[in-house]
């Protein structure tokens, strides 16, 4: 009984808006944090410039897209604290991108792979 | 024990407990709150990464069919201003993101510094746009009755294509370039249109943030447009290589 009654506490003292949720509990992303990321930005927007002044024939927009994927999943995780989010964020932003991705594919695939002008 | 629960539950969910009046009824939790709120944000964005995915793709699947127009298009875009502005974006982010952290810590001067900042760069950023979309207007690149093909059938006679080494364009793919500017148009527009509304945003936020707004612990504004910003901060890193970088080399 005693017991019983101190789990109930507990449960009850989760639901105490003014006391930490552990579960959904806010992670605040500090100055550091981000301006490591704003670097690695600028690094990768200078690496990116670079790479389309050399000569890699199909491999230019390979390489662009591939660097800007990088940045785009820094500026998610980071700036937009995706990394620090709950399961139910992370879950949700990346059924997001998979659908994107589907659409995107298999719209392309379909036409890469058609016989163009052969019939 | 169930009796004793009853007896306890109005207290907790009653009245009788303090807490900050921006806390609706039905959230046990101001984080829980929040977190509804920033789904709901995120969202709205996954529906925009699928409205500028059928550009992107339209995009892709147009450069395919009309490689050497694109290629030539895309010789007219400056790379030192669009790598100025990429540079102008990506610091309104980081911008942004410090005034996400001051409102989050209740820093006053620092989140209406940060959000200053973010609104000049904003600005700076959708003023070389202008200047970039007045060039295309001077030499008939708007898409259109208008629209001229010089540049591209007798390159020699244009700087940029001039200085891209552009070989002509028989007069049916130099006619495809139209393709290529209503594309540029369409997704350099719409990311610029996102702009313009995260501006006034801003402005409003500002003027709210300057009369000691934010200070309370009320901040899912500031922290769901933060999330919008950095948003379309994200289409310009793809805009940026698709539109201006990848075709330097034909």
């Amino acid at each position: 009984m005693n017991q019983g009654a101190f789990e109930m506490s507990e449960h009850f003292h989760n639901h105490d808006p003014n006391s930490g949720h552990s579960e959904n509990e806010q992670h605040i992303v500090g100055p550091a944090t981000y301006g490591l990321i704003f670097g690695a930005l600028l690094v990768g927007t200078a690496i990116t410039i670079g790479a389309s002044y050399l000569e890699m024939g199909a491999w230019n927009p390979v390489v662009a897209i591939a660097i800007a994927c990088v940045k785009a999943t820094l500026v998610v995780l980071f700036f937009m604290h995706i990394k620090y989010s709950s399961k139910l964020m992370k879950l949700t932003v990346g059924a997001g991108v998979f659908t994107f991705l589907i659409l995107v594919g298999m719209s392309l695939s379909d036409y890469i792979s058609r016989a163009w002008g052969q019939w | 024990m169930d009796s004793q629960a009853v007896a306890t539950t109005p207290e907790v969910h009653g009245h009788d407990q303090e807490h900050p009046a921006y806390l609706r009824h039905h959230f046990v939790s101001y984080e829980q709150q929040t977190e509804t709120a920033s789904f709901g944000m995120w969202l709205f964005l996954l529906t925009e990464i699928m409205f500028f995915g059928g550009l992107f793709t339209a995009y892709l699947i147009y450069r395919n069919w009309y490689f050497p127009a694109f290629v030539a298009g895309s010789h007219q875009l400056s790379i030192l201003l669009g790598s100025f502005n990429t540079l102008l974006l990506i610091t309104s982010s980081f911008t942004m993101a410090m005034g996400v952290w001051c409102a989050e810590t209740k820093r006053h001067s620092g989140l209406v510094w940060s959000l200053i900042a973010t609104l000049i760069l904003g600005i700076g950023f959708l003023g070389i746009k202008t200047i970039e979309y007045k060039e295309k207007w001077d030499k008939h690149h708007i898409p259109g009755s208008s629209f001229s093909v010089q540049s591209f059938v007798n390159p020699d006679s244009d700087e940029e294509a001039k200085a891209a080494h552009d070989k002509p364009l028989g007069l049916d793919m130099a006619r495809k370039t139209e393709v290529y500017f209503s594309l540029y148009f369409a997704m350099t527009g719409m990311h610029a249109l996102h702009m313009i509304i995260g501006i006034a945003l801003l402005c409003g936020m500002l003027f709210k943030a300057i009369r000691g707004g934010y200070m309370d612990g009320n901040i899912a504004f500031v922290e769901n447009f933060g999330l919008y910003w950095h948003f379309v901060d994200i289409v310009w890193i793809f805009l940026f290589p698709l539109l201006y970088l990848i075709s330097r080399h034909g």
